[in-house]
């Protein structure tokens, strides 16, 4: 990797004052995708604020109606959550399967919803969830926070506290696996929320999309055979070595009919 | 630029100047001369490379030596008894065959006694499932799902 | 005392120090004053290079030196030889450009190798090297085994202007087209034999010393053989005195034949290290990996299967063309031609049998042996188009299999090989019994009943082992011998050191080999070291390949351990005052035959070196016997590999749900290690029909599967457990009775696991790797057939 500055911060107004200081600093959360992405040079920031001893970004915290997860709760600390178990199981089974074990042990809500890459997991819950982004400086709806590949509503000098996820009445994530990367080649968020029903899919398309027709069909029954027959279009999805935009519009369907059927369980 | 980074390995504290961008794999490898600790790809798959930092299995080629800074880590130097006694999960392997070039085994050792402490009692299935970080190209996995599920019983 | 070890699971003794992490592999060493190579690598597929301009990156922190192709020619640096000589059709030698170690004047495949910067670390190398500016003018480029001699392909060597490397042929093809002219039935595939990129979880590693006091190398290697690597290094490429060099390999970290090669970083850091006066220091990243080691398979192929009405093989006909890639590595020219038309018999009766292969250079990188080497594909070709033959004739493929075997031994084929022994049946009997074949439709009907489609595939696989008796592979190209050497050290104590010529790199020959030693010795097994891995203590060595240790360099460990043993009874005999015939050794003791007068091997081995009451006039002092054991024959392990699959439609989701091998490697030394390498050649053979797919984009050449992110390397949770079986036919020629285990299950796993899946599919086939994609692609196919 190229050469950089690192800077530990012990709070998040140390480290927004670092952030603002210099336009080429990256915040460092678990380092997950970041240092990764570093180590092939695809990265190249002069400065990184290491978030790892920010106390204050850490914890989960469970009321009435929601689940808020600070911006540095590893993932591995939602997965094995008896609140976030009991509050919104789906959330907890999906950070179980992010990544790998020692991944898990590292990577943290904060840094995967802030990268938005279009394969993570996290973001569909976000999306799927109706959660809430809590920044610094602002509270963001998901609706309104992904903004395409790599792409967020963040600003400069934006740091995310928290992310706070309302409790559904049920939900499920289903996802399917890239046999390589094992990042989602297709993802789907399914939740019955107050709101109304959401679908969130992620892996198939350039960001974290929501799939309207799905889910005004879950609107008038929630059950598998509502979107059985929805049909995705391919245009606009991705297509590479491991599946085609065809394949993954396919999939799209299937995973929401058994992320339904899951939901119902 | 240098930074100083400090932490416990093994039981030993340890410090060391290095430049900002060393991984921590790098710094147990060419600081430490702990090189039982290998590094088998760029991409944070194989999980050769995996280590214990606070009693949890984390991948020492994906982060930075400076994020272990005061942390408590233990590789596979660290796993024996200080008389040469095997681990019950290296015995495991050892009398399973749960190895054969060695290359991946430390990674696998430190990741298979993390995944008892997740999950004490664990299936074939699970151990499967939890393997996922952790790439072995000898063994075809047989011998070492053997090996974790037969540790497990005596862990 | 009785140590018979022979067949024993003994645990093996390298596994304390791998698994405490005490392994030394070449990145584990660390020399005084040592620099950091990285190398600076073509990032296109094809492109003239016309100027580099280096003084940029000479400024550069840290940096020592860099060196481009301009420097390794002025300094007479050669290529890279290739070890085979195919002759063509025409009686015409295989074209063979020149393979540079640093790119001179054109760059063929990304990762070709344009410079090396050294520097004070390996991050400086590597921020040097983007400093390093080369003038690149972009070629056309072709990846595509197909695409290569069509006209207009972009030319990558001036000497084969149609990108052919060689057109070559086995076989009586008048023969066959008459008994095709006749056949009753005829069955024909077409399919690509996927290439693979063979990922040693070790990276390739070399570090390369100079010492002006004696104007010696050292070369610290990830090599599967060190002593070949040192011949071709010194006599064929740098022009150094052969004892000046010596070359280790320490442990290393999976090979798969990949680590079998000189390639061109193993040179350029050995010769730099005099250069720059200092050890250079050189570790691939993974990325590298996949851009530069040597791939495999990668073949495009027509076969066609010609039956009487009865179902009995009447003729093979087989036009494969093979990818090279851009450059001939070591071993390249014999893969798709000695080492797979010669195996195109089968287990079967096959009386005519014709194979034609043309090998053509594209703009990737080169193709070499990869676990099974020619033997897998060989396999494919004939397992999938006899399973694909029953389907047509609705015979059941085993009995199709059965009514085919040869059951006659010795046998001839008619592709050049004599099979000495083998029992064909016995393992397929045993397969079908532990697969439980009467169970099967029940297991269907419940596949069925959950939505899924269960299909059953067989393999029964032949492979050619113990490579090879030398006189014969140098009628047939070979540019070097086949035997192997070993010496056995008896030390005063009658303690044992063995040094062999078979590098060990997960096979456990420290383990098995000093089975071996021990049994016949009569000593306890922590008497018996073996050392292998350093030129300078070994005698010589042809090295680990081709499922050969045991077989080959097992037998020289046989051959000098039966010296020592006639040279032992001598003494005895001297001691015992006895004649040297009537002296026996057995269980570790000299013993005059029926009488209780005997003397250890320890009192023996010791008055071997304390010679006061010793026959002087007929016998050296000391212990120590060499042996080279050329072999006579190749050997043939063969075996039947079931296996059932469950295909979720809706995804096309492969799951592997039971898997039978029974394999025939002769005598056994230690089933345990013997197990261990049938399963993790299994998930090699999974991996090609499954995973993992090299892949090149067609119009630039990039290497789309440069990373584990995007080349799928089979996981736990991808594979099954395993239900392993043995039957033992002995082979007749080699002392042991031992034929190889390493590369059966890579063999025999890609045709059983795809005979599976087109059975669950209802298709004819589909292409490797079935990944889900391909899966319900094919699913779709039929669909809208």
């Amino acid at each position: 990797m190229y050469s950089f500055n690192y800077q530990k911060t012990k709070s998040v107004a140390d480290a927004a004052a670092a952030l603002g200081k210099n336009a080429d600093a990256k915040l460092l959360a678990g380092g997950q995708s970041l240092i990764a992405a570093m180590k092939l040079r695809l990265a190249q920031p002069a400065q990184l604020i290491d978030l790892g001893e920010v106390a204050e970004l850490k914890g989960i915290k469970v009321d009435g109606g929601s689940v808020t997860i600070g911006a540095m709760t590893r993932h591995g600390e939602v997965a094995s959550s008896a609140d976030v178990k009991k509050a919104i199981p789906a959330l907890a089974a999906l950070a179980s399967g992010i990544g790998d074990r020692m991944v898990r042990n590292m990577g943290t809500i904060g840094g995967s919803v802030a990268h938005n890459d279009p394969a993570a997991d996290y973001p569909a819950a976000v999306l799927g969830l109706g959660a809430t982004v809590i920044t610094n400086k602002r509270k963001i709806a998901a609706d309104d926070f992904f903004k395409g590949m790599f792409e967020t509503a963040l600003q400069a000098g934006e740091i995310i506290t928290a992310v706070s996820f309302p409790t559904p009445k049920r939900a499920a994530y289903m996802k399917f696996k890239n046999p390589a990367s094992r990042y989602a080649m297709v993802g789907v968020f399914v939740a019955e929320t107050a709101g109304g029903p959401r679908v969130a899919v992620t892996g198939a398309g350039p960001g974290v999309f929501r799939v309207p027709e799905m889910e005004k069909a879950l609107a008038g029954k929630f059950a598998p055979e509502s979107v059985a027959n929805i049909a995705v279009t391919s245009s606009g999805l991705n297509s590479d070595i491991h599946a085609s935009a065809e394949y993954r519009a396919h999939l799209i369907t299937v995973m929401a009919k058994r992320a339904v059927a899951a939901a119902l369980t | 630029m240098t930074v100083r980074v400090s932490m416990t390995v093994n039981g030993k504290t340890v410090s060391g100047d290095v430049e900002e961008r060393t991984l921590l794999v790098e710094f147990i490898r060419n600081n430490l001369r702990l090189t039982g600790t290998h590094v088998g790809c760029d991409t944070a798959q194989c999980g050769a490379c995996t280590i214990h930092m606070n009693g949890r299995a984390v991948k020492s080629c994906n982060m930075l030596a400076m994020q272990a800074e005061g942390a408590q880590l233990t590789t596979i130097e660290g796993v024996a008894k200080a008389d040469g006694t095997l681990h019950p999960m290296q015995e495991a392997f050892r009398e399973h065959h749960g190895l054969q070039c060695g290359f991946c085994t430390p990674g696998m050792i430190m990741s298979a006694i993390d995944l008892v402490k997740v999950h004490p009692q664990p299936d074939e299935q699970t151990i499967r499932a939890e393997l996922d970080g952790n790439l072995c190209r000898c063994t075809g996995y047989h011998n070492i799902v053997k090996a974790i599920k037969a540790a497990a019983a005596k862990m | 005392m009785s140590t018979n070890l022979i067949g024993q699971a003994v645990k093996r003794r390298e596994d304390y120090r791998f698994l405490t992490g005490a392994g030394q592999y070449t990145d584990d060493v660390q020399l005084a004053n040592q620099t950091y190579a990285y190398f600076l690598r073509s990032p296109h597929a094809h492109a003239k290079i016309k100027a580099i301009r280096k003084d940029k990156a000479m400024k550069a922190p840290g940096v020592v030196a860099i060196f481009t192709g301009d420097d390794v020619a002025n300094a007479k640096v050669g290529g890279l030889p290739c070890g085979w000589l195919i002759t063509d059709v025409n009686g015409q030698p295989m074209k063979e450009p020149p393979h540079p170690v640093l790119a001179q004047g054109k760059v063929r495949y990304v990762g070709d190798h344009v410079a090396i910067v050294i520097a004070e670390s390996y991050a400086q190398a590597k921020d040097a090297a983007e400093l390093v500016e080369v003038d690149y003018e972009v070629l056309p480029a072709v990846v595509d085994v197909a695409d290569a001699a069509e006209k207009g392909a972009p030319v990558l060597h001036d000497i084969a202007p149609d990108n052919t490397c060689y057109v070559w042929a086995l076989g009586d093809k008048a023969a066959v087209d008459k008994a095709f002219a006749s056949a009753a039935h005829v069955t024909t595939l077409e399919f690509v034999n996927n290439r693979l990129i063979p990922n040693a979880i070790e990276p390739r590693a070399a570090t390369g010393s100079f010492s002006r006091a004696d104007d010696s190398y050292t070369l610290y290697v990830a090599s599967q053989n060190p002593h070949v690597e040192r011949l071709l290094m010194t006599a064929f490429v740098l022009g150094l005195p052969e004892h000046k060099v010596r070359v280790v390999a320490p442990d290393v970290g999976g090979g798969f034949g990949s680590k079998i090669y000189l390639y061109a970083e193993d040179v350029v850091v050995t010769w730099a290290s005099k250069q720059v006066n200092r050890p250079v220091k050189w570790t691939a990243e993974r990325s590298e990996s996949f851009q530069s080691d040597a791939h495999g398979r990668d073949h495009l192929t027509k076969a066609e299967l010609a039956l009487d009405k009865n179902g009995k093989f009447l003729a093979l006909r087989v036009h494969t063309t093979a990818n090279m890639g851009a450059y001939l590595s070591t071993f390249a020219s014999c893969i798709p031609t000695i080492l797979y038309a010669t195996l195109l018999a089968g287990q079967y009766t096959t009386p005519v049998i014709y194979c034609e292969v043309k090998a053509v250079f594209t703009n990737t990188a080169p193709v070499d042996a990869y676990r099974g080497a020619g033997r897998p594909e060989a396999t494919y070709v004939v397992e999938r188009i006899v399973e694909t033959a029953a389907r047509e004739l609705k015979m059941d493929p085993a009995e199709l299999r059965r009514k085919n075997f040869i059951t006659q031994f010795p046998y001839q084929t008619p592709v050049a090989l004599l099979y000495d022994t083998g029992n064909y049946d016995a393992t397929l009997t045993e397969a079908q019994k532990l697969a439980d074949v009467e169970g099967y439709a029940a297991r269907k009907k419940a596949s069925e009943a959950k939505g899924k489609l269960r299909g059953r595939g067989y393999a029964c696989y032949i492979e050619a082992c113990g490579i090879a008796p030398s006189a014969v592979a140098g009628s047939l190209g070979a540019r070097a011998g086949l035997f192997e050497a070993g010496e056995v050290r008896v030390h005063p104590t009658g303690k044992v050191t063995v040094f062999t010529g078979s590098h060990s790199h997960g096979q456990g020959h420290e383990t098995t080999f000093a089975q071996v030693v021990a049994s016949r010795f009569g000593i306890p097994l922590e008497d018996v070291d073996i050392v292998h891995g350093d030129t300078s203590k070994i005698l010589f060595g042809m090295g680990t390949y081709g499922s050969r240790s045991i077989a080959v360099g097992g037998t020289a460990i046989v051959k000098a351990m039966d010296k020592v043993v006639n040279k032992g009874r001598k003494i005895a005999a001297h001691l015992l005052e006895a004649a040297e015939s009537d002296v026996e050794f057995k269980d570790g003791f000299f013993q005059i035959a029926g009488t209780d007068k005997k003397k250890a091997f320890a009192e023996i081995a010791l008055t071997a070196y304390v010679p006061h009451n010793y026959p002087h006039d007929k016998l050296e002092p000391g212990l120590n016997e060499n042996a080279f054991y050329d072999p006579t024959n190749f050997t043939f392990p063969a075996g039947s590999y079931i296996c059932e699959v469950e295909v979720g439609p809706e995804t096309g989701q492969v799951k592997i749900d039971k898997w039978v091998a029974v394999d025939d490697f002769g005598k056994i030394i230690n089933p345990m290690i013997v197990e261990g390498q049938v399963h993790g050649g299994l998930v090699q053979g999974i991996g090609q029909a499954l995973t993992e797919s090299c892949r090149y984009d067609k119009a630039t050449g990039q290497l789309l599967t440069g990373t584990m992110l995007d080349y799928s390397l089979p996981r736990a949770d991808e594979v099954p457990s395993f239900v392993v079986g043995t039957k033992e036919t002995p082979c007749t020629h080699n002392p042991l009775g031992v034929k190889g285990c390493g590369e059966a299950g890579a063999i025999g796993a890609p045709a059983a696991l795809m005979n599976a899946i087109t059975d669950a599919l209802g298709i004819k086939d589909m292409p490797m790797p079935a990944s889900p994609q391909n899966v319900w692609s094919a699913l779709r196919t039929k669909e809208a057939a």
